[in-house]
């Protein structure tokens, strides 16, 4: 599969700070490619690069198969993207909106696709109703509409989820989904719901402090043999004597109150809780931590470490 | 370049805002016309000073629609910087407040072409301005007041303008002022680019325009060749040489002369400078710009 975005050493400082160290990856034709990392972490930086927000200090950025620098209104004409929230002019109507957004594209778009544009994002009914009077979610989805308008093969999403309730964050997640099955978008998507990437991504890269942590694909890179396990127990100092005192030591990631996280594979849970139970400590729940999350943490917090005071 | 030019027109013209600066215009020339219908003797009287005491004064046929346009340019071109600042400071600073810069340079866009289109863009909207001043100022006169020869009062002395040699110096004049607050327009351009509030470039802007104005009217010997001759406000009134013609030698007006026509065209290409400058600065800064609004 051919490389879409291949970006190379990519850094960026802000006067001694380095928001982004030197960073490479690439994203493939047909990828929905997760982009994690913690608030902070460069992730916005990196987006805000690759779409020609932010000149980079130095790397190499080739998208689509061309030189970002020299091609750049090429790409960008094969790009559709939202950065953050989309903001956009509140004293036009819905429908004015994306015809300006299509026209800066550079393609002269029909009325006809522009009102099946907003009808795929439920707005059709209020295209000629300003912007002012939109709420976050519909904003968010004329961002969407806007971004797609000109079927751009390349989709570069920076946490499209942020301010949706529950059921704009599920549009969204499945929008991305149908765009990937069905219309065979590539599509780069960062986000804090890490949850949500686990759904929807192939491949994922995650960064923290603007270096590169892990890339891969969401399959490999979450082993299921090393599954993040929770146990709940009665007696957490016990609990903790117990695990310090053998080999599940090794296994253990962190304490939660009564909670004690172990990333583990699964035919080993029967043989710690057969220690617990020796040793008589009180489990009172099981439970797998099967997420992005639980990973990153284990990536980026190496190091066992409780997270409060024994009782 | 022209599709993007018509929207940024339509963005403008969408913005209820816009049309303060139109409204406002219309309400002082209406003001001042009003004035003059009812009290314009007293105003000609206080214009021509000693010489009203001396002379039987026409004041119908003074008070005509070509001099109270003159009257209204005189009081309020003065003044029509802040109007332009108004949009010309929200271009950038106004884009990147709402957030949809970023949005509108993820598009193919280059940002020197922005960046021109959107100076264009003020200026057009310059432009209009003064059409509609010229539009209320002279045709809404002419068609209350009807047309005259017109009395320029100038260092005590009364210069007499035949009515068939005064449209083209309207027209020049107008021409000249849409210069001079194009250059307004590019200083407010050029300042916006380093805010994300429009606010800043506004009143950063009118300041600027308020401080070298004093500085070229001050009567102080030391700055007359030093500074004045090179500030761009010492010259935005230059329209004003437009209504100045040469005398014959029986002290009458020269139908069709410009009295100091060099001293224009200086001005001019001063001003020219200084939008070709402003401008370019504007574009410079802002292809370095990282945008993080």
């Amino acid at each position: 599969m051919s490389a879409i975005i291949e970006v190379t050493g990519l850094t960026k400082n802000f006067k001694e700070a380095k928001a982004v160290n030197d960073l490479s990856f690439s994203v493939h034709e047909g990828d929905v490619y997760g982009f994690l990392g913690q608030n902070g972490a460069g992730k916005s930086t990196t987006i805000r690069m690759l779409l020609t927000l932010i000149q980079p200090t130095s790397g190499y950025i080739k998208m689509l198969g061309m030189d970002l620098q020299t091609h750049r209104n090429e790409i960008l004409r094969q790009v559709g993207a939202i950065i953050e929230r989309p903001d956009l002019y509140k004293y036009l109507s819905a429908y004015e909106n994306i015809s300006v957004f299509s026209k800066m594209s550079g393609f002269k778009i029909p009325k006809k696709r522009l009102m099946e544009q907003l009808e795929m994002v439920e707005l059709a009914d209020r295209a000629d109703d300003k912007v002012k009077t939109f709420s976050q979610g519909m904003k968010q989805r004329l961002g969407i509409a806007i971004a797609l308008v000109h079927n751009p093969s390349l989709i570069i999403l920076d946490e499209p989820t942020n301010g949706l309730d529950p059921q704009g964050i599920a549009d969204i997640r499945n929008l991305m989904i149908d765009l990937s099955k069905n219309h065979k978008k590539t599509i780069m998507v960062s986000s804090h719901l890490l949850s949500e990437i686990e759904i929807i991504a192939n491949r994922m890269l995650i960064i923290d402090k603007g270096k590169k942590i892990i890339e891969g694909s969401v399959q490999d890179l979450f082993d299921p043999s090393k599954m993040i396990v929770e146990f709940q127990t009665m007696n957490p100092g016990k609990t903790m004597e117990t695990i310090m005192s053998t080999n599940w030591s090794k296994s253990f990631r962190r304490q939660e109150t009564d909670r004690f996280i172990f990333e583990m594979n699964k035919s080993s849970i029967p043989e710690l809780n057969n220690e617990f139970v020796k040793q008589g400590v009180q489990v009172l729940q099981i439970q797998q931590r099967y997420s992005l999350e639980e990973y990153f943490l284990s990536l980026t917090t190496a190091q066992p470490h409780v997270a409060t005071s024994e009782n | 370049m022209w599709q993007l030019l018509k929207i940024e027109l339509f963005k403008i013209f969408r913005r209820p805002r816009t049309f303060i600066s139109f409204g406002a215009i219309a309400a002082i020339i209406l003001i001042i016309q009003l004035g003059l219908k009812f009290d314009g003797k007293s105003y000609v009287e206080l214009m021509m000073g000693d010489i009203s005491d001396s002379f039987e004064i026409p004041y119908n046929l003074v008070l005509n629609g070509y001099f109270i346009a003159f009257v209204i340019l005189n009081a309020i071109l003065i003044h029509v910087p802040l109007l332009v600042a108004l949009v010309a400071g929200d271009s950038i600073a106004g884009e990147a407040n709402m957030g949809t810069l970023r949005l509108v340079m993820t598009k193919p866009v280059s940002r020197t072409e922005f960046m021109l289109v959107k100076y264009f863009a003020s200026v057009i909207y310059t432009i209009l301005l003064l059409l509609w001043m010229a539009l209320l100022a002279l045709l809404v006169s002419i068609f209350f007041f009807g047309t005259n020869d017109v009395i320029i009062a100038r260092n005590d002395v009364m210069e007499q303008i035949q009515k068939a040699d005064i449209l083209w110096r309207y027209i020049c004049a107008f021409a000249f002022a849409s210069v001079a607050l194009s250059t307004v327009a590019a200083l407010a351009f050029l300042l916006s680019v380093f805010a994300e509030n429009s606010i800043g470039p506004i009143v950063a802007t009118m300041s600027i325009v308020i401080v070298l104005t004093i500085l070229s009217e001050l009567k102080i010997p030391m700055y007359d060749n030093t500074v004045k001759p090179y500030l761009f406000t010492s010259h935005m009134l230059g329209w004003k040489g437009f209504f100045y013609s040469k005398t014959g030698q029986d002290g009458s007006v020269i139908s069709g002369s410009i009295e100091n026509l060099p001293a224009i065209l200086r001005s001019l290409g001063i001003l020219f400078a200084y939008i070709l400058v402003f401008v370019t600065s504007a574009i410079w800064i802002f292809r370095k710009k990282d945008i993080l609004s």
